[in-house]
């Protein structure tokens, strides 16, 4: 009996790394073929013969020096930058305030605002971005970057003040309650107190709040169309395709550089990131 | 269309208000602080999505030029166009089958990380996050790459198996096969996560107490992880569905809607009409089609969370 539940479970493991290795395989192809594609030379690209695969004719970094020296890729980056920067501090100064307040304040009509953050996460931008597009316009942003800094929180304030109150529950109300019995006042209190105490969740977030803002497509498509306004998701996507001939090296080099960001930040702090993720879930 | 993550701790402001008793006016300057706090955020849900969300309401009533109120025209002439019903059955077919596969694959996954001994799970669930991690409009452009005619990769890799080159993004079939499959290389790893998640809270002596009775592997799944994860499953399978019919990046870059409109969904239609052919209202009007979608699923979700804090 116990030998051959001890074979049943080898036999499992067996199937299992082998659904493990077609699993990664379906995931790690597509940057896999991005990042040898920019690493190869024009004719190995063009080539229809050989190994497409694996890289033949040697390495070249052209395709970066080229992306660097001749497109705007710099000014994306610079663009992005200084869009995410503002955009993640608004976002978690008011979440972490908002988060506050509805998890250690409870005041009347706090549970109807938690559901509302709720649901007003669940309209997606592309609902809102004709509305948008209007209103930018009126307010003389349209083709300006500054604009994503105001449209951006949209979906991330409502879903870091989610993610934060959750957190914030976790944390031993006598902590806040002695606090406030020695004199401290609430903003006090959360700054020096609370704060320190919530740093994984606050972190979490502010991982979300910065993914979401250097990947977002939709928003800079439609609102910016210069060159020196674009970001880097809609400049790689539009400005970087010219011509009829693609520039497929190019092209992957940008694509690739363009994800570091997000992705180095999720390689580092990946507990944070799975635990903002599955936040909750468990508690279902 | 990131994060769906918490879907499941809506319910956590009711739980966490304050139960103690304290002077009367120590707690109104207490609400009113709380209040004060919520003002920004308040500002910024009234101010980017419910304003917002009404204006594009009256603005689907004006005509193109938006000089006068045409009433629900834009939508009937919505209605009566092939095109159009052509995107709606689009949107259903991508959100439906991409969904169903996200979840299937997701599950699966779960499951085999789960049964793999735990000092390994750690990397596989890390390089699995991977697609969902790259910004999409990126991996976008990657798998366009892919899928390109004569340089296919995939078609290559599909030769060694002795399968003919597909015509990928050119036939209306298979582009809408290459719009889903990349939807669910990106999704499955969401699923997974949650899913894995829901696996590490089933109690282990529910097995235990089965692998005594005798129960087989699959009765395992059928009986005790299944029904454990009834929940969860319904909560993601609603968030996904909202994501999904939402979903503009993977088809604004592989196929710009074509060929012939045969991908286009509800985003990318109105995009094309709203933005790319200027006419605001009519592209207000095709977004709005998402609302009662988005508005039931938001419901039965809401609900699922209720139960199973309650």
């Amino acid at each position: 009996m116990i030998r051959s539940r001890r074979s049943r479970r080898t036999t499992a493991l067996f199937v299992c790394y082998g659904a493990i290795a077609l699993f990664m395989l379906f995931f790690l192809f597509p940057p896999y073929w991005m990042a040898i594609t920019s690493l190869k030379t024009n004719q190995e690209i063009e080539s229809l013969k050989g190994i497409p695969l694996i890289i033949q004719e040697g390495v070249t970094l052209r395709h970066y020096r080229d992306l660097f020296a001749k497109t705007d890729f710099l000014v994306y980056f610079k663009n992005s930058v200084l869009v995410t920067v503002p955009v993640v501090l608004l976002s978690m100064a008011i979440s972490i305030l908002a988060a506050y307040g509805l998890s250690r304040l409870g005041f009347a009509g706090a549970a109807v605002i938690g559901t509302g953050v709720f649901l007003v996460y669940l309209v997606p931008d592309s609902l809102l971005f004709i509305p948008f597009f209007k209103i930018l316009a009126w307010l003389g942003l349209l083709n300006s970057k500054w604009a994503l800094v105001v449209v951006y929180p949209t979906a991330i304030v409502p879903f870091c003040t989610w993610l934060l109150i959750g957190y914030f529950a976790s944390i031993p109300k006598e902590l806040d309650e002695a606090a406030l019995v020695d004199g401290a006042n609430h903003l006090q209190m959360l700054l020096r107190i609370f704060l320190p105490v919530a740093v994984p969740g606050i972190i979490a977030a502010t991982i979300f709040a910065f993914t979401v803002s250097w990947s977002a497509f939709l928003y800079p498509l439609a609102f910016t169309f210069s060159s020196n306004q674009q970001v880097l998701t809609a400049g790689t996507v539009t400005s970087l395709i010219k011509g009829d001939v693609y520039h497929w090296g190019g092209l992957m080099a940008g694509a690739l550089l363009a994800c570091l960001p997000p992705v180095l930040l999720y390689v580092f702090l990946m507990d944070y990131y799975i635990s903002g993720l599955t936040a909750g879930s468990t508690k279902a | 269309m990131h994060l769906h993550g918490t879907a499941v701790d809506v319910a956590a402001p009711a739980r966490v208000r304050s139960t103690r008793a304290r002077l009367s006016t120590r707690l109104r300057s207490r609400s009113a602080i709380g209040l004060l706090m919520c003002l920004p955020l308040l500002a910024v849900i009234v101010g980017l999505v419910v304003y917002p969300f009404f204006y594009a309401i009256y603005l689907s009533l004006l005509n193109k030029r938006e000089t006068a109120f045409i009433g629900l025209d834009n939508y009937r002439f919505l209605l009566s166009r092939d095109t159009f019903w052509l995107v709606v059955r689009t949107s259903f077919l991508f959100t439906f089958v991409a969904v169903l596969w996200k979840a299937i694959l997701g599950l699966t996954l779960a499951l085999v990380i789960h049964t793999l001994p735990t000092r390994g799970q750690r990397i596989w669930r890390g390089l699995s996050l991977i697609p969902w991690v790259m910004p999409l409009a990126l991996s976008s452009l990657g798998w366009w790459w892919i899928y390109e005619p004569t340089h296919s990769s995939l078609n290559w890799l599909l030769a060694l198996f002795g399968v003919n080159p597909k015509p990928w993004l050119s036939d209306p079939f298979w582009a809408r096969v290459a719009v889903i499959l990349v939807n669910v290389w990106y999704g499955t790893p969401f699923f997974m996560i949650t899913y894995l998640a829901g696996l590490k809270s089933i109690p282990q002596e529910l097995y235990e107490s089965s692998d005594i009775d005798g129960a087989s592997g699959p009765q395992q799944l059928r009986y005790i992880t299944l029904p454990m994860l009834k929940n969860i499953i319904a909560i993601t399978l609603l968030f996904s569905t909202i994501v999904t019919l939402a979903t503009f990046d993977i088809v604004r870059v592989l196929t710009r809607g074509g060929p012939r409109n045969y991908t286009h969904l509800f985003g990318t239609y109105a995009f094309e009409l709203g933005i790319a052919s200027g006419d605001v209202p009519l592209g207000a009007a095709v977004s709005l089609f998402m609302f009662p979608i988005l508005a039931v699923s938001a419901f039965f979700i809401l609900r699922g969370i209720r139960r199973s804090t309650a």
